[in-house]
């Protein structure tokens, strides 16, 4: 019932209007920063990604390095990712398990999953859950490893959209998980990460 | 007497310490603002006049794309509703939790859901329902309302929340260190989360043409809320549409750097519909509750322009009098110039008493040039103020205009009024009877009268 009467209100409201707004139509290159697209794909990304205190690595080293800093010891690993991350981890010393069980989401300090793109100019990965294991996985351990080929990497926002694709959930991720509630002071890691690394592969 | 404006009244009860809060919280949100917008673009202004015209595009053709919507999202799985009213809106969305038998939620941050007091309701009916932004949380704790648009408890400070942690057993011990509030909510939070069985969220756009509900948040408790969650409720405002996948994009890029000084929101999701084969984990149920709550109201008037708004609090931020006065002394949700227009105009039936919202604004402009989709809101301000007096709503702060309507209609009047009223020279003034120019006079002094020496001037000086 309500379905028609908003409708017929909504046409007793548009009557009077005479002349109805076209739509405008735009270039998309009128919504692109230059500034912070300036460079290849791939330095736009990492220099933009830095910039919201993400992390770019592309080495093991690098991963173990912070894991080891951070004293991080478990975590989980898609298992389609063990090859490139997952193995030489558990060879390094680290607990990597294939199945994240929800039961017990704390246990995990890191979680490893696929970014099925990237976006330069805001410095975003891309989850899409058709190819992302669990979302959980991507969201409750301290720090993400997203995994990140560097041809995935959309020049702009209205390329990543062009290409937003048919799965049903897609999530644009652009740093860690933050907060400003309190007193404007930024905090990062309140519900999710609280380090977002971009793994970045060929 | 003639007394204050209520949002004067209000703006001198307030503690210094919720001001200083309210100030320097806003005023570092419009700094950040301008540098994300200047540093990327040259011209962002064509940019938010660009949106503003796809917005009025969308409003004019509402009919077409909200059936397209409709359409759009059916064809993706999710059970459409409609809701005429507040009562509509929140019957709707109690029904759908009974039908899937859902008895404890997460709910993210939805200014929608604060226009109708939902929360209220759906506890007063048995529903366990946690707020899940780390602010609106604290606002739940605390029994308060939210303050502003994007940042709900701007007026509290951390030692107020550190208090309001230990009171509510959240934590054991007083630490207001902003780093070891958020992790204690974080900890706390995590596990209700994993218990809910549905999660209800606002919507910050969704595209006519795709079905893709856009949902913008920084601490992503929306998309932990929906991990273990089998049914997602989005309420939305029926006004939320944008044409085209396409179309996000304009609004995307003027949302996070208007509301926040981000070049996107930390996470961006895109939904279109209930989990399907091909994902591992996502709410099997989606339901979708267009609602109209006086947004048709709003387009049957001469402010339409205030529904291009896409809530990211720029011109409350920017406002002098939001400023001063917090967004409470605005009595809705919305607060600051967005809530001085829209207010008066969704709540219809509380027009009389949200009427001297509109006449809380010295009209400087600034909340339209923040504005990322161009709403001239002192134009707005000024048709709502007509519209108050035409009503002949009498309001506190009013002068009683006649006497002067009198003397500045007849010249002779005026002359003898000019020149008798120099006796206020000698007078008390600051006694007067009225409110507003005591406070005025409160801080500064008048110069002495000169009533009727430039005519005199005028007429005994010689042409040349």
């Amino acid at each position: 019932m309500s379905r028609d009467t908003i409708f017929q209100k909504i046409r007793s409201a548009l009557e009077p209007i005479k002349e109805k707004a076209a739509h405008p139509g735009f270039e998309e290159a009128m919504l692109i920063s230059p500034v912070r697209t300036a460079g290849s794909p791939v330095e736009a990304f990492s220099r933009n990604f830095t910039t919201v205190n993400g992390r770019v690595m592309s080495t093991l080293e690098e991963v173990i390095d912070l894991l080891r800093a951070q004293n991080h010891q478990v975590g989980y690993c898609d298992p389609s990712l063990m090859e490139t991350l997952g193995r030489p981890l558990a060879d390094a010393g680290f607990e990597v398990r294939t199945e994240y069980c929800r039961e017990n989401y704390d246990d995990y300090d890191f979680g490893i999953t696929r970014a099925t793109g990237g976006i330069a100019e805001t410095g975003s990965i891309i989850l899409d859950d058709a190819h992302t294991s669990d979302r959980l996985a991507a969201l409750s351990p301290w720090v993400h490893i997203a995994v990140l080929s560097r041809a995935a990497i959309h020049p702009s926002v209205p390329a990543a959209i062009a290409h937003l694709g048919s799965s049903r959930n897609i999530i644009w991720v652009t740093g860690p998980s933050k907060t400003a509630d309190v007193e404007g002071i930024l905090i990062e890691g309140v519900h999710g990460p609280g380090e977002q690394i971009a793994f970045l592969v060929d | 007497m003639i007394d204050r404006q209520p949002i004067d009244t209000y703006a001198r009860q307030i503690s210094d310490e919720k001001q200083t809060s309210v100030i320097t919280g806003s005023t570092a949100s419009t700094d950040k603002r301008f540098n994300a917008l200047f540093t990327d673009y040259a011209d962002p202004d064509s940019l938010r006049k660009l949106a503003a015209k796809i917005k009025d595009h969308t409003l004019h053709h509402l009919d077409t794309y909200l059936e397209q919507a409709e359409a759009s999202l059916q064809r993706n799985g999710v059970t459409v509703h409609f809701a005429d009213s507040g009562d509509d809106a929140r019957e709707t969305v109690l029904n759908i939790l009974r039908g899937h038998e859902v008895t404890q939620l997460t709910k993210s941050k939805s200014m929608a859901s604060e226009e109708i007091h939902l929360n209220p309701y759906l506890i007063e009916n048995g529903i366990e329902v946690l707020e899940s932004d780390l602010g609106e949380f604290i606002i739940q704790l605390d029994g308060d309302e939210p303050s502003h648009i994007v940042r709900p408890i701007i007026h509290k400070n951390r030692r107020e929340i550190a208090r309001t942690f230990q009171r509510e057993g959240i934590a054991e011990d007083y630490n207001d260190d902003p780093g070891t509030i958020t992790r204690r909510a974080r900890v706390h939070l995590r596990e209700k989360y994993m218990l809910a069985q549905a999660v209800i969220t606002g919507g910050n756009f969704i595209s006519a043409e795709s079905g893709r509900l856009v949902l913008v948040t920084n601490e992503g408790n929306t998309r932990f809320g929906m991990a273990p969650s089998k049914v997602h409720i989005a309420l939305v405002g029926i006004e939320k549409l944008v044409p085209t996948d396409r179309d996000l994009g304009v609004f995307l890029n003027l949302l996070g750097r208007s509301a926040t000084g981000q070049q996107l929101t930390v996470y961006t999701e895109f939904i279109s519909g209930p989990k399907d084969d091909s994902q591992p984990s996502g709410p099997e149920h989606m339901h979708v509750v267009f609602m109209n709550h006086g947004r048709t109201d709003v387009l049957d008037s001469n402010c339409r322009e205030i529904l291009r708004c896409i809530r990211c609090s720029a011109c409350q931020n920017v406002c002098p009098v939001y400023r001063q006065a917090s967004g409470h002394a605005y009595r809705s949700p919305y607060g600051g110039p967005i809530g001085a227009v829209l207010s008066p105009l969704l709540f219809g039936d509380r027009f009389p008493e949200l009427a001297d919202l509109p006449k809380a604004s010295s009209l400087c402009g600034a909340c339209n040039e923040v504005c990322p989709v161009d709403i001239p809101i002192p134009d707005l301000l000024l048709r709502l103020r007509d519209k108050a007096k035409r009503a002949h709503i009498p309001q506190p702060g009013d002068l009683p205009m006649t006497p002067f309507a009198t003397l500045a209609t007849s010249p002779s009047l005026w002359r003898t009024a000019m020149t008798m009223s120099k006796a206020m020279n000698h007078l008390p003034i600051q006694v007067a009877p009225v409110r507003p120019l005591q406070d005025w006079l409160g801080q500064r002094t008048l110069p002495d009268w000169h009533g009727g020496d430039f005519r005199k001037w005028l007429k005994a000086r010689k042409e040349k």
